[in-house]
């Protein structure tokens, strides 16, 4: 192969990995539009649910914590290393432990 | 029995006397080379699970192999001329792996694997299956920032052609620089499976070295400014869009390059497996048992490629200032095209999330992480980062996929 002949080939290849990955991500936006839309009917209600909620509550350091924000999963991670987790994260959020939502907590390996 | 002479026979069959042949003391400064990656590996983490498997193989082959004349040494574990006839045309072991399994030792077994593809294969069922996409269906953005970290790919490529190597062996340089080790395995053994070595001890030393490469890069090519921008959270993914993820790019991209189906068909399985919620027993098996003893074999058979008199010559050091190359422009077209969308977002994108668009999952993301808390300490930017990171293992096995298909 001749340099010429690399410099096509270096060339075009970028640009199929460019045109493949553009398609995909038209692809991707088009999923992401549909599912936006699905979870938008289907979320409608709980906004009135939200709305009836009680005042947000001013002084969390006195009172006791209404309740966590849900389920975590934890992959290959103890719950004492899960709880010390959210607590670092709360304490540099500066936010209560029971108003974030934690999903997931897993070990990057 | 005559003692003298048996304790000549001793010392001249012995692996010491070896050594004092021009082959045998390459095969001593390869066994220094693997102390020294045993070292990288175990001592400052580079790599660890992989580099110290390839260094202990690279050391058991050349304490084994004293090759010279175009012949192992009785006892090797591992017989690059057996190799050689499997794939040379007009060997009448052309591609048979009997006379490899009749023949030939521990490590030449454990390297069909590595040959026929099925190791870097399977690695990607693993990867597939420990990966998120989610930060990636987000923001399919992402996806731009993956194919523009393959810079380093083609340019590589480029590169050594220049330097005078085949079309086949640039195309196994260059893909150093997609910063994914299974997917530069994988093209390395169907078109330049002589350069093996080299190209997988590159791949996996400058992927742990990405901490100290990139950097530098990103400093040079971003403003404080660009540093410090906060992004805003993804959008929630919701499952549904993550199971039909998978299937849409294993279609996709097959269909586009034929060539990635093992790759992409892997990944995109072990991804639908920890997705789909009903094969649990399955993704944890491919995460864990199943990479772990592919990790294994992996490792130690290609350590085993790297037998003194084919490994120390000009162009293992080219490869090796290539590869650097590659990884050096890889991070340089992400943070060039996060440049740009930081413009055209107005601000809103951070362009160091630009370099972790080459692949090494999740190294890359976790040096922008780091980069963004440097520049601003209330700066998140890993999960921003992960999308671009995911991306580039897609954007690197279409680079391989091009490249097979023009070379193959």
């Amino acid at each position: 192969m001749n340099i010429g002949e690399a410099a096509i080939t270096a060339v075009f290849g970028y640009a199929v990995v460019f045109a493949g990955l553009l398609i995909l991500m038209i692809v991707l936006y088009c999923m992401g539009a549909f599912f936006k839309e699905k979870s938008f009917e289907k979320t409608e209600p709980t906004v009135l649910i939200e709305e009836t909620k009680p005042e947000p509550i001013q002084n969390t350091e006195k009172k006791v914590a209404p309740g966590s924000a849900g389920r975590i999963k934890l992959y290959d991670v103890p719950d004492k290393e899960a709880a010390m987790i959210m607590a670092i994260v709360a304490d540099t959020m500066k936010k209560p432990i029971n108003e974030l939502h934690f999903i997931s907590i897993k070990e990057v390996k | 029995m005559d003692i003298v002479e048996t304790l000549k026979t001793l010392a001249s069959n012995s692996g010491f006397a070896g050594f004092l042949t021009i082959d045998g003391l390459k095969n001593l400064i390869m066994i220094i080379i693997s102390f020294f990656l045993l070292y990288l590996g175990i001592k400052r983490k580079f790599e660890p699970l992989l580099l110290v498997g390839i260094a202990f193989g690279c050391l058991l082959v050349n304490v084994s192999n004293f090759f010279s004349g175009g012949e192992s040494s009785a006892d090797a574990l591992y017989h690059p001329e057996l190799w050689d006839a499997f794939l040379d045309h007009n060997s009448e072991f052309y591609h048979s792996y009997g006379h490899i399994m009749a023949e030939g030792g521990l490590l030449d077994i454990l390297y069909i694997g590595v040959k026929s593809g099925l190791y870097p294969s399977l690695i990607f069922l693993g990867v597939g299956a420990m990966t998120d996409f989610g930060p990636l269906l987000a923001n399919p953005k992402s996806l731009l920032l993956g194919a523009a970290a393959q810079l380093g790919v083609f340019f590589a490529f480029f590169g050594a052609v220049c330097l005078g190597f085949t079309g086949e062996e640039a195309a196994s340089i260059g893909i150093i620089g997609g910063a994914d080790g299974p997917t530069a395995i994988f093209l390395t053994t169907r078109l330049a499976p002589h350069l093996l070595g080299p190209i997988a001890i590159a791949a996996y030393s400058y992927m742990a070295l990405i901490p100290m490469i990139q950097p530098f890069f990103m400093k040079l090519l971003t403003t404080e400014k660009e540093r410090k921008v906060v992004m805003t959270q993804n959008r929630k993914v919701s499952k549904t869009e993550k199971i039909i993820f998978p299937i849409v790019v294993a279609v996709f991209v097959i269909l586009l390059l034929p060539s990635t189906a093992p790759l992409i068909g892997c990944l995109m399985l072990g991804n639908l497996w920890k997705e789909c919620g009903v094969t649990e027993r399955l993704s944890d098996t491919v995460q864990n048992a199943l990479m772990n003893i592919v990790t294994v074999f992996l490792g130690i058979s290609v350590g085993a490629t790297t037998v003194g008199s084919r490994f120390i010559n000009w162009q293992t050091v080219g490869i090796i200032v290539l590869g650097l190359t590659a990884f050096c422009f890889s991070t340089i077209g992400g943070l060039l095209v996060g440049k740009i969308m930081y413009k055209l977002s107005g601000g809103k994108i951070n362009p160091l999330i630009g370099s972790a668009g080459v692949s090494a999952v999740p190294m890359a993301a976790r040096v922008s992480q780091i980069e963004g808390q440097k520049a601003n300490p209330k700066n998140f930017l890993l999960m921003h980062a992960m999308g671009p990171n995911v991306a580039g293992v897609i954007g690197s096995a279409i680079a391989a996929g091009f490249l097979l298909a023009v070379f193959k």
